[in-house]
């Protein structure tokens, strides 16, 4: 048993790729060695900006000697067949053995590997790693072929055990392993030479490199914290930016530096922005006022004036980005409270799509959804149209168009200034959201408003022109937009009608209409464009309408996705789905929750039982007499009993479950249905469906007719599973 | 030499010493409008074919759009880049690069040097490389990428190059706010000059012209009959003639498709080119770089053996 150490150690690898590059290099190498034969305990590697290392404890010496038996072509075969097995086993043909098999005498090849040593496998293992590791980019360098991410400077592969470290002898392009690395590039440039992990990571920090990035993450974290602390500050988490700057430095040092005074009017997001962006500073707040006053920055060295130049040049860096900053506020600020007008006239030059028109035309679209939604969400028509209108017009402002990402925050600000409502100011930010499974909803009339317009509108307009998301493939994020519209809908309850019947001309119903405002944009290029794609330029009714309805699917399909993570099975999601009006997603779940809510008692399961029973009887006796039992059955031909009683309880039933269902309480009416299964039940185990006499049996499968009509008058549970 | 510079002009001579005593030839700059350093032909042509090279020089460089009119503290239109071109990348070119710093007086010990990721694309040239931005005190003061491809060729081997801003670096060094404030030579000659002094009414001049005056019919024609004479020239046989020699003419061409490059240029800071057009345009550019690039491998410096 020995220890492997593996360090490759190269020029400066970009923080965003060290933690998977040393979580590939272990995987790479681990599965290597373990298909060779080896074994080993544990493994656990490490990334620093100029290094990834590999630690794998009490790896075997030697892999296993092995033995395998081919059986070869028969003796007396054909000369190319024998030379083929041959070639194909490795041996040699005085090497085969002839046995006595079933079918005659044949030839054997006894294939010997002997155990081979922990390093020559190593050495094959690693160079293979080094020639094929997966990075996101790679570069060659000087007048070699290798390729890694940066140019790769020396390997450190040694085994170690009782006796001492053994360099694992190997040669990549010229560079050869050995013992020796290097410490921090300024702080301790020279090389040392190492005999175990435990040596190497204990040198390494004297040479001033903390090997670990989550200690490194921690320590900048504890010291920034604590020195803001000290002087009644918060340092604003960041965990995406903390990881970054551990993959940028080896030995951290925290600095605190002021922002000036002059930037303390920038909204906070916008310093925040700045500073991490730009210089990857974290932002440092007065917990009492929410004022960033301060910002933290990680240097990579100690100086012999504790930092005092680093300092000084990097509050003057971020002096000169927060003057550009603030020069776009104020800019942006003179337009805004002018109304934001020449920010709204250049969305007519922004293209959204080539074949969907520029940004002013969708906002256009936006506002007629819009207008239309919002009587249905309890917004007022007006306020919604302004806040459509004026949603996208930071696109165009000065600070969104250096920090792509305030879209929609800076939004409200400028809608603020313009003097518009709260709920307006409010639905430019919020009419993004939600942007993932775990983002919040809004949930203000106006905002909800508008972002269903928004996202409906993407979709459509995609829809329209054949623009829909296939296998991994969703450039647009239709995917993301509906599960938006999903949310939004079933959060705040909305009942939205998305297809309704349709009419050309005077087309009702949200996709129908949308798909053909997209369409109607069309300038004759676009029109151009879509002939080519094959989408013909005369748009009808039918084309539209079964658009709107595989746009519908698509929605369905995303439903089931949704709500299968939160426990409703598919099959009862059809059997919803199923039913008239599942195009207002939040009835159809509503009817959903219902269902499975029913069918996770004891009567529900028994009730879909005892309505299989009755429509496989049924079905089976009106294919074979080829009629339809849809007659009311008569209480004057039942038997006394749990004929009769079935009759009752039908009755009572339908008096609930019909104006239930015409309320669209669904509970009430699943649970008068459940209420079925004893007299169902009864009935089955009392009464004979196939009586001799006719009239009878007639009346019975007119009376199994009834428990079908009011059980799928609820839900289509032939759907369901089980 | 840890001792500071005094001037912009000091911090030239010392990377021109420097460079020169790790070996550089120390070239001159192009004689014609460029963006940047990188397209003087000792950069772009020389980076292709296997030939060793060696080189550094001072570019001025033109970028209309950024014209401020000499107002802003540090963007014009008009600066100076420092480039330095070895081509194999030598092993120790981030230690060399380093040198450099502390000649002109960043000295590692006190300041927080670091190389952030940044990768250079030029699409303009085809030509794309890894490398970093450096960082010195959170500021960017060089760009040093390894060229993997230019002009659509797989660079073999592989050229280092480094990019200094050297008005950023120098008004980093000899702390000035404002770019016009730098002393350009010994702020204690008799006649001391500041930059301002040299360029901030060339600034306003060019600002003007490049913004609302340049004549875009004119320039427009400019930019067609370069791209014709870069194809014209490539197109006559290699084989001259007069001389009975093969003279493949890849400088006289790529000329013209720097001409074509800065016209560009001109045209976008005039507002006349629309965002579609845009990438046409580069693309009619990246086009006659490439074939001066695709010549330029058949002529010797290039690599070529008849």
């Amino acid at each position: 048993m020995s220890d492997l150490l593996i360090e490759l150690f190269s020029e400066e690898i970009p923080a965003r790729m060290q933690g998977k590059a040393a979580a590939d290099l272990q995987k790479l190498v681990t599965d290597g060695l373990v298909e060779a034969g080896l074994t080993y305990k544990s493994a656990a590697s490490f990334s620093t900006p100029r290094r990834l290392t590999l630690s794998v404890e009490d790896l075997t010496g030697e892999s296993k000697p092995v033995r395998e038996e081919r059986k070869g072509p028969k003796v007396g075969a054909p000369e190319q067949a024998i030379e083929g097995f041959l070639r194909g086993a490795g041996v040699a043909r005085e090497a085969l053995e002839v046995r006595d098999d079933k079918k005659g005498q044949t030839y054997f090849a006894v294939i010997e590997k002997p155990g081979r040593m922990a390093a020559e496998i190593i050495a094959e293992v690693l160079e293979h790693a080094i020639r094929n590791f997966p990075w996101p980019k790679s570069m060659r360098w000087g007048t070699g072929s290798l390729k890694w991410v940066r140019p790769l400077h020396s390997i450190i592969c040694i085994l170690t055990d009782e006796a001492g470290a053994e360099v694992v002898p190997m040669d990549v392009d010229g560079i050869v392993s050995g013992k020796q690395t290097r410490g921090h590039r300024f702080l301790s440039p020279d090389v040392f030479y190492v005999n175990s992990f435990e040596d190497y990571e204990a040198k390494l920090k004297r040479a001033y490199v903390m090997l670990r990035a989550d200690a490194r993450a921690e320590m900048i974290w504890h010291d920034a914290t604590n020195q803001a602390f000290a002087m009644g500050l918060e340092v604003v988490e960041d965990q995406g930016l903390l990881a970054e700057v551990a993959g940028l430095v080896e030995w951290p040092v925290v600095l605190i530096g002021h922002v000036d005074q002059a930037f303390h009017g920038l909204p906070a997001e916008v310093l925040k922005t700045s500073m991490k962006e730009h210089q990857k500073f974290f932002s440092v707040r007065n917990p009492k006022s929410g004022q960033i006053e301060r910002f933290v920055t990680v240097a990579n060295t100690v100086t012999s004036d504790h930092g005092a130049t680093i300092l000084k040049g990097n509050q003057k860096v971020l002096f000169a980005r927060l003057s550009d900053a603030k020069f776009f506020w104020e800019n942006d600020l003179r337009v805004a409270k002018a109304g934001m007008g020449p920010w709204l006239e250049s969305l007519s030059n922004v293209t959204f799509h080539n074949m969907l028109g520029s940004q002013k035309e969708r906002i256009d679209r936006i506002i007629a959804l819009a207008r239309q939604i919002a009587p249905i969400v309890g917004a007022d028509a007006d306020e919604v149209a302004e806040a459509a209108r004026v949603a996208k017009a930071d696109l165009s402002s000065e600070m969104v168009y250096e920090f792509a990402e305030l879209q929609g925050l800076m939004g409200r600000y400028y809608a603020k200034e313009a003097g518009l409502s709260d709920a307006v100011a409010a639905a430019a930010q919020e009419h993004y959201s939600p942007l993932g499974p775990s983002d919040d909803v809004p949930s203000a009339p106006v905002s909800v408003s508008v972002a269903l317009a928004d996202k409906i509108d993407t979709l459509t307009g995609f829809w329209a022109i054949d623009e829909k998301p296939t296998g991994s493939k969703d450039p647009f994020a239709l995917r993301r937009a509906a599960l938006g519209v999903i949310r939004l809908v079933l959060e705040n309850e909305v009942s939205l009608k998305l297809l309704p019947k349709l009419t050309l001309g005077d087309a009702q119903g949200t996709f129908a209409l949308m798909i053909q405002e997209s369409l109607q944009n069309d300038d004759a290029f676009a029109t151009d464009d879509l002939r080519a794609k094959g989408v013909s330029g005369v748009f009808n009714v039918k084309s539209i309408s079964s658009n709107a309805t595989d746009l519908l699917s698509f929605f369905h399909d995303r439903l089931k996705t949704y709500l299968k993570d939160q426990g409703i099975r598919h099959d009862i999601i059809d059997a919803c789905i199923a039913m008239e009006g599942s195009d207002d997603l939040t009835l159809l779940v509503k009817r959903a929750r219902a269902l499975s809510e029913t069918l996770a008692t004891d009567d529900g399961v028994n009730l879909i039982q005892g309505f299989k029973r009755a429509n496989n009887i049924l079905t089976q006796a009106e294919e074979k007499d080829g009629v339809e039992y849809s007659y009311g059955a008569e209480l004057k031909f039942a038997e006394a009993g749990a004929e009769t009683a079935l009759f009752a309880a039908l009755d009572a039933a339908e008096a609930v479950i019909t104006p239930a269902m015409a309320a669209e309480d669904f509970g009430v009416a699943m649970t008068a249905m459940a209420a079925l299964r004893a007299p169902i039940d009864a009935f089955f185990t009392d009464v004979q469906v196939n009586a001799d006499q006719q009239v009878v049996r007639r009346n019975r499968l007119n009376l199994l007719s009834r428990i079908r009509k009011i059980c799928l008058s609820v839900a289509d549970l032939t759907r369901v599973e089980g | 030499m840890t001792d500071k510079p005094r001037s912009f002009q000091e911090i030239i001579l010392r990377l021109q010493t420097y460079w020169a005593a790790k070996g550089c030839a120390i070239l001159q700059p192009y004689d014609m409008e460029v963006g940047a350093g990188t397209f003087h032909p000792g950069t772009t042509l020389r980076s292709l074919g296997s030939k060793p090279w060696a080189a550094a020089y001072v570019q001025p460089s033109r970028r209309p759009t950024d014209g401020r009119y000499g107002e802003n503290p540090n963007r014009l239109q008009h600066y100076y880049q420092y480039q330095v071109i070895i081509k194999p990348s030598p092993p120790d070119l981030q230690d060399l690069y380093l040198g450099s710093l502390k000649a002109i007086g960043i000295d590692a010990t006190v300041h927080d040097i670091r190389f952030v990721e940044d990768d250079w694309e030029s699409p303009t040239l085809g030509a794309a490389g890894l490398g970093w931005e450096v960082w010195c005190d959170g500021m960017e003061v060089s760009q040093f990428t390894y060229f993997q491809q230019v002009g659509g060729h797989d660079c073999k081997p592989v050229s280092g190059e480094l990019t200094y801003g050297l008005e950023r670096v120098a008004m980093y060094v000899l702390e000035c706010d404002h770019v016009m404030d730098m002393p350009f030579n010994d702020p204690d000659a008799p006649i001391a000059l500041k930059y301002g002094d040299i360029f901030f009414q060339t600034e306003q001049e060019y600002a003007r012209w490049n913004f609302d005056v340049a004549d875009t019919d004119v320039l427009l024609q400019h930019f067609k009959d370069a791209e014709a004479e870069c194809q014209r020239i490539l197109d006559v046989p290699a084989v001259d003639p007069k001389t009975g020699k093969r003279i493949i003419m890849a400088h006289p061409a790529y000329d013209q498709c720097i001409k074509a490059s800065h016209l560009f240029n001109l045209l976008d800071a005039r507002g006349v080119i629309s965002v579609t057009e845009r990438q046409a345009y580069i693309g009619r550019v990246r086009a006659l770089a490439k074939a001066c690039a695709d010549a330029f491998v058949q002529t010797p410096a290039g690599g070529f053996a008849a």
